[in-house]
């Protein structure tokens, strides 16, 4: 397929900037107030006023229009085609979501109205709980975590809380991820004063038991894990698992950013997991806006219900209540309701979907990874590490150490080269127990045709490798830049992190 | 099973077919065989039947109709997120879908509208605060705080952090849940009764070299403006400890930038450039910093930097001083933020840019004026004082209402006051008698753009008739 994106050489908003245009326009002020209030600005002290006006760019309307639409035509986005990054589930987000959150009795309602006006969004809250309990099961959820992320920290301040509660914070100390996790568990893990001990996965890619076994002990908080684990694989031994951390006294936290291949299949509390976070924004088709906002809701098991974040919002049979008085809360971790039009999106969401919906996600979703596995597994250059022959589940993991071993073209080669082609490249260089790791979610929306073009492309740029390998190395050429030079933006010398500094290096 | 059809489910009957002859299964459970058959869910799930895209819509606006409908009353709500006109341009650019249905920025060469867009939010919020350099966003104010406090105590070694005894309660909330794990203590910084200002001699009794950073918002959760600024920065630096202000950007087109007067650290809630309210959420976390490489190596949250093609040719812009991050860093990660608000950032960078200097002193002038007309017609009230505190404001204030005289003590809470206003269509402000007992019978009201004069006069008609009715 041949593909270019749109390349506009657009210059920085500060660049485009002409004195006296303005892009903005206030209502009047009545001659009343005018003539109450003739000079605002009277009664701020001098140490106080902005003397001179801060260095904003000036621009018209349709210059600052242009510009930005000049830059949305030089991004790429899940309505253009694939986007495989694996763990993100990049999945198509339906349109009249955007649509109900522009409503006016949801986007001018204000946190701090009393519960009795705020009736209809709490029973959406409400509900959202209940569906993300039922299809996790666990006992009861909050919506207070903002991101995937803060949803772990909310999980592992939990763990705290419980042991707190038992007396054992002092001795438990220890949060137990494996090395295949995601960055964001042994960050959290740091952030809520625990330290971390990293288990191995053996060579079936999965939790390995023994060291599990040895690296437990009465210092154990939990375990932090994903299942299907990063490299797709189910861990099969998760029964066992959850009976080694529990036996230690720990608890068993739920990676929810990997539970697109789950749904209707097989739920985390039933596997013993006694917490969890789900990213809306991944398994519940919120769009992810280019980094944000999303949203990380935090259920647990009845035992842990009393530590959940407040508020919880709660139902006594005639009206929907914002619970804050819950004294072993571990608090707030938002100012208000998290991110509460994520949150009404997903509600929509999983409206749309229904349960039959949602299981046939899943299906298609594991079709698809395992589709791919096989296929991308028959190219030349590229290899499926770990467990031959089990099936994938939301995601799989291809290595392209063959292809660098024999051409010296490395994974983030290949990933610039599928750029090219006009597609989003995988995930690379992660989980790092795999050299050169791609690692691909294709999600269910996308068809067969569009599987089959990515399939087509990693074909392409194989046997480019092998023949002119050079021509690999210089991709990509199709995108609205050419490769950059990521050592310089971060070299103390060139560093530019705003206009501000950038004009002083260029000084 | 069998199979349904659904419309954002592509793959259909026979390619399936292919899919599973392609990879040698006989259906699709069999991809789920190696799960153990005592953890297969066996009953569907208890949610329930999908809707057409026609009837979600419907059920969610039923449901929606249940909170109290906006367009019929007013409202003077504000504590921490604003009211403000939000330009169309605005809008129509945050609604694109390059930039709504994008992912993080990790494949730099076909994400640059994101990466410039992200790094001229950094740049123009650069230029708010006065500070060279700024993150591509945090989650809310809330964790900016707790980020901040965090930040201060790795980049001094030290443990304790001060706060002002006047701050929103939910922001505090979230700076202790921050903050508790890592052992770091937070007191509070007593205020002037009268003026509601920070006091400075219990700052200096407080501060010592045990303290990572003093905090202090302009304006005030409770709307009065902090002037001693200058001195609260000497006390601070003085000690060592770090500056960290919050502020309320769309105050920065009239008031001097905290970078201005010595802060090492702003951060601030970026909703009111251009985000709607959205019962508070998605919200902007705003974070900057000095250009300090002690400072830098302790930030958290990603950050888009400038650089150039590999054959230095051309201009791009990537995601920079990553070593910091959780996805490298991993348990030594300076925070464990990976999704942020990048959205509502590029939200906040085209509202900036159409406003522009002279936009932002309009508005700000615009917003004086008008909360100083409220003020003045509410404090012409047999029995309201509005401001309560003698200092200047931005776009919120204290009205508090005087519930005793000539001895006798009625029967007026400002929580009965609120709710007759309510029956009417007006609110009129946060009740501040749980989280500030001492402010008597007061609540907080927040004038902005969006408020005409009549909308106004209907607050101080309505303040006059609930105060009197209930003598």
């Amino acid at each position: 397929m041949r593909f270019q994106q749109a390349r506009w050489d657009e210059a920085l908003i500060f660049e485009r900037s002409r004195k006296g245009a303005v892009g903005y326009s206030l209502p009047k002020v009545s001659e009343i107030v005018r003539k109450t209030i003739p000079k605002p600005l009277s009664k701020i002290p001098k140490s106080l006023r902005r003397l001179s006006p801060p260095g904003l760019p000036e621009l018209s309307e349709p210059e600052v229009m242009q510009h930005f639409i000049r830059l949305s035509q030089m991004n790429y986005c899940i309505d253009l085609g694939l986007y495989p990054l694996g763990s993100c589930t990049m999945k198509y987000n339906p349109p009249l979501n955007e649509e109900i959150i522009r409503n006016p009795q949801f986007s001018l309602l204000h946190p701090h109205q009393d519960s009795s006006t705020l009736q209809g969004i709490l029973q959406i809250f409400f509900e959202l709980q209940q569906w993300l309990a039922e299809i996790s099961g666990v006992d009861s959820f909050s919506l207070q975590p903002a991101a995937g992320a803060q949803g772990e920290l909310a999980g592992v301040l939990i763990i705290r809380a419980y042991h707190a509660n038992n007396g054992e914070l002092d001795t438990r100390r220890e949060i137990i991820i494996p090395d295949s996790a995601h960055g964001t568990n042994p960050a959290s893990a740091t952030m809520a004063g625990f330290d971390v001990v990293v288990v191995p996965s053996n060579q079936q890619g999965q939790v390995d038991l023994q060291a599990l076994q040895s690296a437990v002990s009465d210092q154990t908080a939990g375990l932090m894990l994903t299942n299907p684990n990063t490299l797709g694989l189910f861990e099969q031994e998760i029964e066992t698992i959850a009976k080694i951390v529990h036996k230690a006294g720990g608890l068993l936290y739920y990676d929810g950013a990997n539970l697109n291949a789950n749904l209707g299949r097989v739920r985390p509390g039933d596997m013993g997991f006694d917490i969890i976070h789900i990213n809306l924004h991944k398994t519940f088709a919120t769009p992810h806006g280019g980094g944000g906002p999303g949203a990380g809701p935090i259920g647990v098991k009845s035992q842990l219900v009393q530590f959940l974040p407040v508020p919880v919002i709660t139902f006594d049979g005639k009206k929907y209540i914002l619970e804050f008085d819950r004294p072993k809360s571990i608090g707030r971790l938002h100012g208000f309701f998290g991110n509460a039009a994520v949150s009404l999106k997903a509600y929509a969401y999983i409206l749309r979907m229904g349960w039959q919906g949602l299981q046939a996600v899943s299906n298609q979703a594991v079709l698809n990874a395992n589709y791919l596995m096989k296929q991308i597994g028959n190219i030349k250059g590229f290899s499926i590490p770990f467990a031959p022959g089990v099936w994938r589940k939301h995601e799989v993991v291809v290595s392209a150490k063959p292809l660098e071993h024999d051409t010296g073209v490395n994974a983030r080669d290949v990933a610039k080269a599928l750029l090219d082609r006009g597609l989003h490249a995988p995930t690379f260089y992660f989980p790092s127990i795999v050299e050169e790791a791609l690692m691909i979610e294709p999600t269910e929306t996308f068809s067969k045709d569009e599987l089959d073009r990515f399939i087509a492309a990693l074909h392409e740029i194989a046997e480019e490798a092998y023949t002119d390998p050079q021509k690999v190395c210089k991709a990509p050429q199709h995108t609205a830049i050419t490769r950059l030079d990521e050592v310089k933006a971060a070299h103390p010398r060139t560093m530019a992190l705003t206009w501000r500094m950038y004009q002083k290096y260029q000084k | 099973m069998s199979k349904i059809r659904h419309s954002f489910l592509p793959t259909v009957g026979e390619q399936e077919n292919e899919m599973l002859a392609a990879i040698g299964a006989k259906n699709i459970d069999e991809l789920f065989q190696d799960i153990p058959s005592k953890f297969q869910l066996k009953t569907r799930l208890k949610i329930p039947e999908a809707l057409s895209e026609f009837e979600v819509s419907r059920r969610v606006k039923e449901i929606l109709a249940r909170n109290w409908e906006p367009r019929k009353g007013e409202s003077f709500l504000g504590g921490g997120v604003w009211p403000h006109i939000i330009p169309e341009a605005v809008k129509t650019i945050a609604n694109r879908t390059e930039f709504l249905t994008a992912y993080t920025p990790y494949q730099a060469e076909i994400s640059q509208g994101m990466l410039q867009a992200l790094f001229e939010y950094q740049s123009l919020m650069a230029e708010l605060v006065e500070l060279p350099i700024v993150n591509a966003s945090m989650y809310d104010w809330a964790s900016a705080l707790g980020e901040a406090a965090l930040m201060t105590s790795r980049v001094t070694n030290r443990s304790k952090f001060l706060i002002p005894d006047i701050i929103a309660p939910n922001r505090e909330a979230v700076l202790r849940t921050y903050t508790q794990p890592a052992g770091i203590i937070v007191n509070t910084i007593d205020h002037d009764d009268k003026t509601g200002q920070i006091d400075l001699e219990h700052l200096k009794s407080l501060i010592n070299d045990d303290i990572s950073g003093v905090y202090f918002e302009n304006p005030a959760y409770l709307g009065q403006l902090q002037y001693e600024v200058d001195a609260i920065a000497d006390i601070v630096h003085d000690a060592g400890a770090l500056l960290v202000v919050g502020v309320d950007p769309t105050s920065l087109g009239i008031l001097r930038a905290p970078g201005d007067y010595g802060a090492d650290i702003v951060i601030g809630e970026g909703q009111p450039l251009g985000s709607s309210i959205n019962v508070g959420g998605p919200l902007l976390g705003i974070f900057a910093s000095r250009d300090d490489r002690s400072l830098m190596r302790q930030l958290p949250g990603r950050i888009i930097g400038v650089t150039t093609t590999k054959d230095s040719k051309q201009r791009g812009f990537v995601m920079t001083i990553q070593a910091r991050e959780q996805h490298i860093r991993r348990e030594r990660a300076t925070s464990n933020i990976c999704s942020n608000q990048a959205l509502s950032a590029i939200t906040a960078a085209v509202y900036l840019s159409l406003l522009g200097p002279s936009g932002l002193f309009e508005l700000g002038e615009m917003i004086l004026q008008l909360r100083r007309y409220a003020e003045q017609k509410l404090n012409e009230l047999d029995r309201v004082k509005a401001p309560l505190f003698e200092a200047p404001h931005f776009k919120e204030f204290v009205v508090k209402v005087e519930t005793e005289r000539g001895g006798n003590r009625s029967k007026l809470s400002i929580r009965t006051i609120l709710d007759y206003m309510k029956r009417n269509q007006i609110l009129a402000g946060i009740p501040l008698d749980q989280h500030f007992p001492d402010l008597g019978e007061s609540a907080l009201t927040c004038i902005t753009e969006t408020h005409t004069q009549e909308a106004i006069d209907q607050l101080v008609e309505a303040f006059q008739k609930a105060t009197e009715e209930r003598q």
